[in-house]
């Protein structure tokens, strides 16, 4: 096996708080990954596990009372983001790393044309005239499949349609050719047969232009379909790391595997879906030692006494799961504690 | 002309869908004729009615008791608005509603109150459709008390024994909504709308705002409620997997009409209108293994407001054999195989004539067009 490239970011032990007058909200607790070069790296996880707030840390978007910890480091293209002067990030947000939002219509301004727009991100980020920055901004409409960009270029957001605004984002995180774009739940708000369409032209481009995508999602579909390697997170922690074959063939956590089996499949009938029982607890209050040990079919003691580390599961796959020490378990589940105390989702 | 048998077979089924399209004896519990529901474009000062949207066009369809019936479709194609002009929360501009016999569009007041304590509705968003400033126990007993089937402290019981039927527990009716999870939100939603003991609940993307994890937890809390009730359930959902796993019978919808009707299990097995089979080819698979090819549509959803004419479906359609006559002929929803209906001409058998559809422009004959199911057997090689 070839010796991996360097990473282009390398998030290390990244914590963000939120500290409220009431409590601290431990949004993202440790959490270690990295990208490399022109790979496609999915994080996936369910409401509240912290997969946003990790991608606006990257692009150190956090307001008060949010804060990222001591000790966190983002290393990208030799820089540490986390200690980067404003100056500073502000030219590498837009143009070295881009996002593209969930909600097109909420990230776009309703009073500019969309051509002004994504030209608006040429002009503040390189030089040239207006006139090449629309240029550009055309050139950039036309590569993400928008019929008469010319023309689209002159409308405002409301005069089109949501896949044609999510291809509008994707111009303007596209458009200063970024080495890394963070694209959250890029596909969510849109139609299946829209949805299809986006990930294909992600993916394109992606190819095209050699670009990292960190793709943040909580479809394990759009992921097994687009990502070449995948962190699963869960209560603000990484819980489970592989490339996807391995991911979707021999998951290890069991929140992972709980997952899988509660997504009802087109190519299989059951009469009654697999649950994860329970619901994910609020960021003020995670449980000690194992944070999923509560809705888990197979914890017992250590798992209560100890916070689990990242096992090495094989050359590319970690679980954050003591399965690892003692493996004959997985062969005896047991109703989980939540459902032993009857407490529902 | 001599007609070839398959037609003059499919024209007697047609007859026999026309007239109920159920067999039981007992009817259906439900029975939706030729329901339209159009929204006026107001323009200028003075309100001139300038078009209209045409949210629903022309629907038709039987729900037998204790059936599930899905409606899928995309975002605007009418499924919402189809079932909320089935409770008559949204007044239908035309058609005829029969629910358990009775002509619910001619009923008065008090007597649509009385058959609304029958047809409940769960709502998608379960945060804005509880009030913040009601404990959940005071919402769940609304319903018991306007439709005045127990008071005080029998009403009490009812309300415990609701949230234990949902998982909750019996001492959360003193808490409000903020202080429930979505998951639980959802399931205090389901226990109001069965708090009137109802025999048919409009289930209007229950779970789509939830979790996987807490999804699956709904889609079997429903089943198990189904089955205990008997109840009969109109579920509207985009999300072609979950339902697949809810329904019996599944009806697509695309620009205010059905295109495609079946059994839950014909219509995944070997969809045949060319908008089903991309609907559901687009569907990502959570197997990275399976690399399907794709239909991928090209453009938009035209606007309602001025649908194409002809088929709705024909500016984006792959059939191999789409013609001018798809612009011209509006394609009856007609019976393909048993109990399989599809409007599309091109797709045989059709009762719209080869001459027809050459007087219409047509060049291409029709010709049986099944490509999703040719990757589905491959896959399972």
């Amino acid at each position: 096996m070839n010796e991996p490239p360097a990473p282009l970011l390398s998030v290390e032990n990244l914590s963000t708080w939120f500290h409220t007058p009431a409590a601290i909200a431990k949004s993202v607790d440790g959490v270690s990954f990295s990208v490399a070069p022109g790979e496609m790296l999915g994080i996936v996880g369910e409401s509240g596990c912290g997969k946003s707030v990790t991608a606006l840390s990257i692009l150190r978007l956090i307001q008060q009372p949010g804060r990222i910890e001591p000790g966190s480091r983002i290393m990208f293209e030799g820089n540490d983001l986390v200690t980067l002067d404003d100056s500073a990030m502000r030219h590498i947000r837009g143009n070295r790393i881009s996002m593209i939002f969930q909600e097109p219509m909420s990230a776009l301004n309703p009073v500019f044309t969309v051509g002004d727009q994504v030209a608006e991100v040429v002009r503040i980020h390189g030089e040239g005239s207006r006139k090449d920055a629309w240029k550009r901004a055309v050139e950039m409409l036309s590569l993400t499949g928008i019929p008469d960009p010319e023309e689209r270029a002159r409308q405002y957001p409301h005069q089109l349609s949501g896949g044609m605004r999510q291809r509008v984002l994707i111009a303007m995180a596209l458009v200063m050719n970024p080495a890394l774009v963070i694209a959250d739940e890029p596909t969510t708000a849109l139609d299946v047969t829209i949805q299809a369409q986006i990930l294909e032209l992600l993916v394109d481009l992606q190819k095209r232009f050699g670009t990292s995508i960190l793709l943040i999602t909580h479809d394990l579909g759009v992921v097994a379909e687009t990502a070449s390697r995948v962190v699963v997170m869960y209560c603000g922690e990484v819980v489970e790391e592989a490339d996807v074959e391995t991911l979707f063939s021999a998951a290890h956590h069991p929140y992972t595997e709980g997952l899988m089996q509660a997504m009802p499949q087109l190519g299989e009938s059951r009469d009654r879906l697999n649950v994860i029982p329970g619901s994910v607890p609020p960021p003020t209050d995670w449980p000690s030692g194992c944070r999923f040990r509560d809705r888990c079919k197979y914890s017992w003691e250590l798992c209560e006494q100890q916070h689990p580390p990242l096992y090495q599961i094989s050359a590319a796959h970690t679980s954050r799961c003591h399965l690892a020490l003692e493996p004959e378990r997985r062969a005896h589940p047991h109703p989980p504690l939540v459902e032993q105390l009857g407490v529902p989702a | 002309m001599t007609e070839p048998s398959w037609m003059s077979d499919t024209r007697e089924r047609i007859r026999a869908v026309e007239s109920g399209g159920t067999s039981e004896k007992s009817g259906p519990l439900l029975s939706i004729r030729n329901l339209s529901k159009h929204f006026p474009i107001k323009r200028g000062l003075l309100g001139r009615t300038a078009g209209a949207v045409r949210a629903v066009n022309d629907v038709s369809f039987d729900i037998a008791r204790g059936e599930t019936l899905s409606l899928v479709g995309e975002s605007g194609c009418g499924k919402t608005t189809t079932g909320r002009s089935i409770l008559r929360l949204i007044e239908p501009t035309e058609g005829r509603i029969d629910f358990d016999g009775r002509d619910i569009r001619r009923l008065g007041a008090s007597a649509l109150r009385a058959v609304r304590r029958e047809m409940q509705i769960i709502f998608q968003d379960p945060v804005s459709s509880l009030n913040p400033r009601m404990t959940i126990g005071a919402a769940i007993r609304e319903g018991i008390r306007i439709h005045r089937l127990a008071e005080g402290a029998a009403a009490n019981a009812i309300v415990k024994r609701l949230l234990e039927e949902v998982g909750l527990r019996g001492e959360y009716a003193t808490r409000y909504p903020h202080e429930f999870s979505g998951g639980q939100r959802q399931r205090i939603g389901i226990a109001r709308a069965l708090a009137v003991e109802p025999r048919f609940i409009v289930c209007d993307e229950p779970v789509s705002a939830l979790d996987v994890s807490v999804q699956a937890q709904v889609i079997n809390l429903l089943r198990d409620l189904q089955r205990d009730r008997q109840l009969t359930y109109l579920f509207i959902a985009h999300d072609l997997s979950v339902v697949k796993h809810m329904s019996d019978r599944v009806a697509v919808m695309y620009l205010g009409k059905i295109l495609e009707l079946a059994s839950a299990e014909d219509l995944y097995r070997e969809p045949m209108m060319p908008y089903t089979q991309a609907l559901l080819s687009a569907v990502p698979v959570p197997d990275p293994r399976i690399r399907k090819e794709r239909i991928l549509l090209q453009g938009d959803v035209p606007s309602p407001a001025s649908p194409p004419p002809g088929c709705v479906f024909h500016p984006r359609c792959h059939h191999p054999a789409k013609d001018a006559a798809c612009a011209k002929i509006v394609p009856p929803l007609e019976e393909k195989a048993p109990g399989h209906f599809v409007a599309c001409i091109k797709q045989p058998p059709t009762l719209v004539s080869w001459e027809q559809q050459q007087e219409a422009g047509g060049v291409n004959p029709p010709v049986r067009y099944l490509p999703v199911v040719e990757q589905l057997s491959r896959s399972d090689n």
